[in-house]
């Protein structure tokens, strides 16, 4: 994991070094250093947080050069549910999937159609009696990212399913390879997504030890290319697959909607997310039986790569999916959904692993931090005044990062010379 | 060695709820910092969680101070509350004195004292009617 890469870039010309995301980030993971926002890697969640909030769009998602398509023989696009909400005067899924083909897709696979296997699968598993109460969902990557680093008591509790998008990935490749005469290396699957934490997920994929997926561009881009694609003509094929419970996994409440259980609960939106955390790591919900956990507000339709309103698009979803049937025929497939490596506990917030070390650090942190103001300004760069006391025991920082300081210690220097110059005339005088 | 222990004190306000769990959260914080192993740090949030909570339930807040040494992690809890009459009935699981506003919280199930002895590793009551309680908690931090 030495070479981490996150999923937010910079556009070094837009950031004016403005300290909106710095104090949103929920791992405190990004600093302003030479007027310019940077993202710590190890610390980062890729939940997209810091994309939404930059007033100059400076920051982006990192996803795949669409021309990528063409290293594969065959290729399968694999949108996810949300992307269907994005269409406002289209009232068929086929229609946007065959404008996918028509952009250059062999195939498509619905994510939807993988999210109800992975239902059934989660059934049976919670049935098995088997599980930590609460069980999280795994579904979204941020949540996982965010326990793995600020939970990780929590780690155990995190459903040991894959998840849709990769799922969506294996099958396809499986299903294209019996199909076609090609091997599935030479099967390309592209998932077209909502955000920036399933980019990173295909590229560097938790609890599983390899990635079916081979490309990732984002709702956004997709959107703009099919876009002139899309007939609603009734000679276009019937396409689309998933049912009424695997499409409204686009929206918050979805996932455990079709679980069809009562002590259930769905939390959606990052700062939301870390105070349900704090209150299922501090045991208060051990009677929930399961917890759909999502980053985003409203859901995958309020990721920071879509295109519609998020709202907007929840209600989309919700039109589209109640023509469909409920549980289309996915009871003869079987599919492994298991997760087949660890979720490992990021030690990045830590100050050393040392523990004696560590405490020195700590006290050292906690004397800067009584010097400093605590008025959490972000000036300096750092989300709060503890933030800047870490940074600098850290060696990432000095205290005269902190204007405060800076202004006490100048105006000290100026009575000071005020003085000399009085000193200085009296002494001229006599 | 003790020297370079860590002290910090935790002020517990008794006039809002969802405060309650803030000192756990910011030790919680701090021991994460420290690289003390989740599963200590899960004991020792838990069992100051629930003092927490006692603590703005019955007695109308108080203070934490903690103790962090490479050994172990100290709480105590004191508060000016009403102390409590039978510690043993009170250690009962099930057993609660909250008033029925409280239980409409969903607080107040008879479980703080005992889930905080099950947390910790050691566990002493010193409480007086009328003055108040002092409870010290203790976990080995034996990773």
């Amino acid at each position: 994991m030495n070479n981490i890469i996150h999923s937010v870039t910079l556009d070094k010309e837009k950031c004016k070094g403005c300290t909106k995301c710095i104090q949103l980030c929920p791992t405190q993971a990004i600093r302003v250093r030479n007027g310019k926002a940077r993202i710590i890697k190890e610390k980062c969640i890729d939940c997209g947080e810091c994309i939404r909030v930059c007033p100059y769009h400076a920051k982006k998602g990192v996803t795949d050069n669409f021309e990528i398509i063409n290293n594969f023989k065959y290729k399968i696009a694999l949108p996810a549910p949300a992307f269907y909400g994005q269409f406002k005067k289209v009232d068929n899924i086929s229609a946007i999937l065959n404008a996918l083909i028509k952009i250059g897709f062999d195939d498509v696979f619905e994510v939807a159609y993988a999210a109800q296997i992975i239902t059934r699968e989660t059934k049976k598993l919670i049935d098995s009696g088997e599980l930590l109460m609460p069980t999280i969902s795994s579904a979204c990557p941020a949540v996982v990212k965010l326990i793995s680093i600020r939970f990780p008591n929590l780690i155990p509790n995190l459903i040991p399913i894959i998840s849709p998008m990769d799922l969506a990935g294996r099958l396809a490749k499986k299903i294209a390879a019996e199909k076609t005469s090609f091997r599935e290396d030479e099967i390309g699957t592209f998932f077209i997504s909502p955000c920036a934490a399933k980019a990173m997920g295909a590229k560097y994929p938790c609890g599983v030890d390899k990635s079916y997926v081979d490309g990732v561009f984002s709702v956004n881009d997709i959107y703009r290319k099919v876009l002139p694609f899309i007939s609603e003509k009734s000679d276009i094929e019937r396409l689309s697959k998933a049912g009424f419970n695997g499409v409204c996994w686009a929206n918050s409440g979805g996932e455990v909607a079709a679980l069809e259980r009562e002590n259930v609960i769905a939390v959606d939106g990052i700062h939301n997310v870390v105070k349900i955390l704090e209150e299922i790591e501090n045991d208060k919900l051990s009677d929930v039986e399961y917890a759909e956990i999502l980053a985003c507000t409203g859901g995958c339709v309020g990721g920071p790569l879509t295109v519609e309103n998020g709202f907007v698009a929840q209600t989309k979803i919700k039109k589209l999916a109640k023509k469909l049937p409920g549980k289309e025929s996915i009871d003869n497939i079987t599919a492994d959904v298991m997760m087949n490596a660890p979720i490992p506990y990021n030690k990045a917030l830590g100050l050393d692993d040392d523990m004696v070390t560590a405490m020195e650090k700590m006290k050292r942190m906690i004397e800067i931090s009584d010097t400093l103001p605590g008025l959490d300004c972000g000036s300096c760069g750092a989300p709060t005044c503890r933030a800047l006391a870490e940074d600098i025991v850290r060696g990432y920082a000095t205290k005269s990062a902190c204007i405060y300081n800076l202004k006490a210690k100048i105006l000290e220097l100026a009575e000071g010379l005020e003085e000399f110059k009085g000193l200085n005339n009296k002494n001229d005088k006599s | 060695m003790a020297d370079n222990n860590i002290s910090v004190r935790f002020d517990v306000d008794a006039s809002d709820f969802s405060a309650a769990g803030e000192a756990s959260t910011k030790l919680k914080k701090m021991l994460r910092q420290l690289s003390v192993d989740p599963e200590i740090i899960r004991k020792v949030a838990v069992a100051m969680y629930e003092g927490e909570i006692n603590m703005v339930i019955h007695a109308n807040g108080g203070h934490i101070d903690v103790e962090i040494t490479p050994e172990y992690i100290k709480m105590v809890l004191a508060d000016n509350g009403p102390g409590i009459a039978d510690v043993s009935l009170a250690m009962q699981e099930g057993y609660s004195t909250a008033a029925d506003s409280v239980r409409e919280l969903g607080f107040g199930a008879g479980m703080g004292l005992p889930n905080m002895k099950k947390y910790t590793d050691e566990m002493h009551i010193t409480t007086e009617l009328g003055k108040g309680t002092t409870i010290e908690m203790l976990v080995k931090n034996n990773a």
